[in-house]
């Protein structure tokens, strides 16, 4: 035969085999069946899946977030990095919670996107992932300063009130007495508070109505500030995290009038671990028991000695979870302990946002999209029987319409099926492509397409039989004048699927390349590897007559 | 076996009638469009929450509802998922760090302590990027449109470009219309869906464009309506076995592919069927009626 011939051979077998090979490896992985999987070793396993096809969200389960991060307020040289930092963060919080295979990009300016394979528990993930994190040690301030704040906001809000024309609530108790009637009025928002060891507190029920009504009044205008620096906001105020029950039976919520300057915030921790019986009135609740750093231990040391008698609070993401009362100077080296109404999971969880670090800047999800395991799959197999079914269809029509001749286009196919396998699984991009919903139904559409550049030369070659031309003459010509057809009709799928490619995220972005590959394979297959079949047909056995 | 060779239909003498027929379907499409004020979007464009659940048990949507009612969502939107033990459920969208699925499901366990309730899937789509991917959308058809006819343009002549693409606006137009009518979401799968019918109908017609190309060379002596006719015959038998092959594969993606891809392959399917149509109604006719009216313009001058 032609060294042309040769060359041609030699290409189509070792880009069947390489694809073969390439492919077999899915093969392998995907029927292994549970028990086989927990048999091998995990390195092997774990070598098996990195060289396999790898499953979109939609057919593994599993959670894709994508996350915007509020640059807002951020001072320049922070913003600059703050998407890396944050990308850190989620990683290393990520890690810590022991997903396979998890993927974080960044998108644009400032998004960045998680994907998170074979997910079962979404809510605690995305409270990981999505928590600030913002640990401060915060001065509660002196009795003098509460009254201070607390008169301030009463002369406010009575304000604002007139102003509406509200009325302020009800005061406590069936029957009021004229004294309560008249501090209801003149004091609106301190006659609600119960106070117990200096602490302010408020009913449970009245703190959405607190809030309501600190949210109405600018805080920033009314509350004195500190003369040494006008304008700048001197004081914060917080809830407690876990309610009380007072002597009354009712349940009171501590409010806290912190100073608007932390401490020291979460990065003084050296470590935080969780344990049992940190907190006398809840030995059975789990805590974190946190480390600090020598500057922290100093500074600590230094204001527990000054300020015996107070309270210092440990406030995570606005919310006091610890206020103890400083008895006396607390040495360097002594732990902190966080302790509040934490499940096992959640002190857990706590503890790993705490060793990871807290995020440069608030994010909101602003998509999410989580698939549980049994749709993802039911889609696997609902997807492949239909390929299936599809393909035997198809493989019948071919056969039946141009006989063997379309035994060659049904050897195509298959080849093509394989070719795709192969490079989804092996092409050394990053990330990998991965197998969507709908890229498998472009790859079950590419099936259909595939036959159609078959379909153009073989009609082409019956035309050229027709004119009475011989059978290699025939097969040639066909080919030869069918080639710029087929290169044409292809492109413009290809631009299609070039457009899908930038514009789509997820499983659009399967699809455009199953689809874009599966265009590319078909072409290969349909325009050399049945020619070299032909070629070798009618050169090494001289057929005659073309079975078409 | 072979068939349609030989073929000598009149398809350009039937165009007016073909174009007729096309108005109607965009009309009946474009009317349905109307009257519900535009395309059913999904949370993919809209935004809002999506959470399918699924049941142990069978259970009606109005229980769902009554359920939903009282953690203020009264409004959802309940749709059946194959079957009666599986529900769609659609809430505007509420804000965020809202757990809608968290709480649908809580609300369903509570009130339906006996009939388990499991989350198979859900989508939170934010208003901003709800918007976002409608605009890129619509960019992406309109990019795909723009690249078309100047490839084509580039690869035949103008008017062979403009035949083209009105044959895929025509396509795509019939599709939405089809979704309108029978109330199927917009969701991003049928955009991708859109533009491989896109794609993939301009297959038909390119290789029916080259057909007549070569025609043209090789019978100058013919009429161009007569050349553009026989090319039409000549390509028949290629474009209805490719659709065939094409067509039999997207069925069995409709019936067989399950729920999630089910609009998907409905709108290959009305694609493919509207593709083929088009390539032999649509591009070739349009161009002959530029043509046979440019001519007699031409000779009019003259």
């Amino acid at each position: 035969m032609t060294s042309n011939l040769r060359w041609r051979v030699v290409l189509v077998l070792v880009v069947l085999a390489l694809s073969a090979w390439r492919a077999s490896y899915t093969f392998q992985y995907f029927s292994l069946t549970d028990e086989a999987k927990d048999q091998m070793a995990p390195e092997q396993l774990e070598a098996l899946e990195g060289r396999s096809l790898r499953l979109g969200l939609d057919l593994q389960g599993g959670m894709h977030l994508a996350l915007e991060v509020d640059k807002e307020g951020l001072p320049a040289d922070e913003a600059k990095d703050v998407m890396d930092r944050a990308i850190e963060v989620i990683n290393n919080r990520i890690d810590q919670f022991g997903v396979a295979e998890p993927s974080i990009q960044r998108e644009g300016d400032n998004r960045i996107i998680v994907q998170l394979p074979g997910l079962e528990d979404e809510q605690r993930a995305k409270r990981l992932i999505g928590r600030t994190a913002l640990l401060e040690f915060v001065a509660v301030q002196p009795p003098s300063e509460v009254d201070l704040v607390f008169r301030a906001i009463d002369r406010a809000l009575l304000d604002t009130l007139v102003a509406h024309g509200e009325l302020p609530p009800e005061p406590e108790g069936d029957l009021p007495t004229a004294e309560a009637e008249r501090l209801a009025r003149e004091h609106p928002f301190s006659s609600r508070a119960r106070f117990l060891q200096d602490l302010p507190f408020f009913p449970v029920e009245d703190v959405a109505w607190v809030d309501q009504q600190l949210e109405r009044l600018d805080l920033d205008a009314i509350l004195p500030t500190d003369p040494d620096a006008p304008g700048v906001p001197r004081y914060t105020l917080a809830w407690d995290e876990e309610s009380r029950t007072f002597q009354d039976g009712n349940e009171y919520l501590a409010f806290y009038v912190l100073s608007s300057e932390a401490l020291m915030t979460g990065s003084v921790i050296v470590s935080a671990d969780v344990r049992a019986g940190l907190d006398s009135k809840h030995p059975n609740s789990p805590g974190i028991q946190m480390r600090l750093s020598r500057q922290g231990g100093r500074i600590f040391a230094q204001h527990t000695g000054e300020h015996i008698g107070e309270y210092l609070a440990i406030v995570l993401d606005g919310v006091v979870y610890s206020a103890p009362v400083i008895v006396n100077r607390i040495p360097a080296g002594t732990p902190a302990s966080i302790t509040g109404t934490f499940s096992d999971e959640e002190a857990r969880d706590l503890g790993i946002v705490l060793r990871a670090g807290r995020l440069p800047a608030p994010m909101t999800v602003v998509e999410e999209r989580t698939v549980g395991p049994s749709l993802g799959r039911d889609s696997i197999n609902n997807g492949l029987r239909a390929m299936m079914i599809g393909f035997v269809l198809v493989v019948v029509f071919m056969v039946v319409y141009y006989k063997a001749s379309g035994v060659i286009a049904v050897g195509a196919l298959l080849f093509n099926i394989v070719l795709i396998v192969g490079l989804m699984s092996g092409l050394p991009v990053d990330p990998k492509p991965a197998l969507t919903l709908p890229g498998l139904a472009g790859i079950i559409l590419t099936i259909g397409m595939a036959v159609d550049a078959n379909v153009l030369i073989f009609e082409r070659i019956r035309e050229e039989i027709r004119n009475r031309k011989t059978i290699r003459a025939a097969i040639a010509d066909g080919y030869a004048k069918a080639l710029l057809t087929i290169l044409d009709a292809n492109v413009t799928t290809l631009i299609a699927a070039a457009v899908l490619l930038q514009f789509g995220t997820g499983p659009i972005k399967g699809f455009a390349v199953t689809l874009s590959l599966g265009i590319l394979a078909s072409m290969f297959t349909a325009i050399v590897a049945t020619r070299v079949v032909y070629d070798l047909v009618t050169v090494r056995w001289r057929l005659e007559k073309l079975s078409i | 076996m072979e068939f349609l060779v030989g073929t000598h239909f009149n398809f350009l003498g039937h165009r007016r009638a073909a174009f007729i027929v096309s108005a109607v379907l965009i009309l009946a499409g474009v009317i349905s469009m109307i009257a519900h004020g535009g395309l059913e979007l999904g949370i993919d464009f809209a935004g809002g929450s999506l959470v399918q659940v699924q049941f142990e048990k069978p259970i009606s949507a109005e229980a769902i509802r009554g359920t939903l009612a009282r953690i203020g969502y009264g409004d959802a939107e309940i749709q059946r998922f194959g079957g009666d033990r599986e529900a769609i459920i659609r809430v505007a969208d509420q804000g965020a760090g809202v757990d809608v699925a968290g709480q649908v499901l809580e609300a369903l366990s509570e009130e339906h302590p006996d009939n388990r309730a499991d989350i198979r899937r859900e989508e939170l789509v934010g208003p901003k990027v709800g918007s976002e991917l409608s605009r890129r959308a619509t960019l992406a058809v309109i990019y795909a449109l723009i690249a078309i006819l100047i490839y084509i343009s580039l690869r035949f002549e103008f008017k062979f470009a403009v035949g083209a693409v009105a044959a895929l606006v025509h396509d795509v137009l019939i599709t939405l219309g089809a979704f309108s009518l029978t109330g199927r979401e917009m969701t991003l799968p049928v955009i991708a869906a859109l533009l491989t019918i896109v794609g993939y109908s301009l297959n038909d017609t390119i290789v029916i464009y080259d057909r007549i190309r070569k025609n043209r060379g090789r019978l100058h002596d013919r009429s161009f309506v007569e050349v553009v006719n026989t090319s039409l015959n000549e390509s028949l038998t290629r474009t209805i076995v490719t659709s065939l092959t094409t067509l039999i594969v997207v069925i069995c993606l409709f019936f067989l592919g399950g729920e999630v891809i089910h609009d998907f392959a409905f709108a290959l399917m009305i694609g493919v069927l509207v593709g083929t149509y088009s390539s032999l109604y649509v591009a070739s006719p349009l161009v002959v009626e530029w043509e046979v009216r440019s001519e007699a313009r031409r000779r009019h001058r003259h």
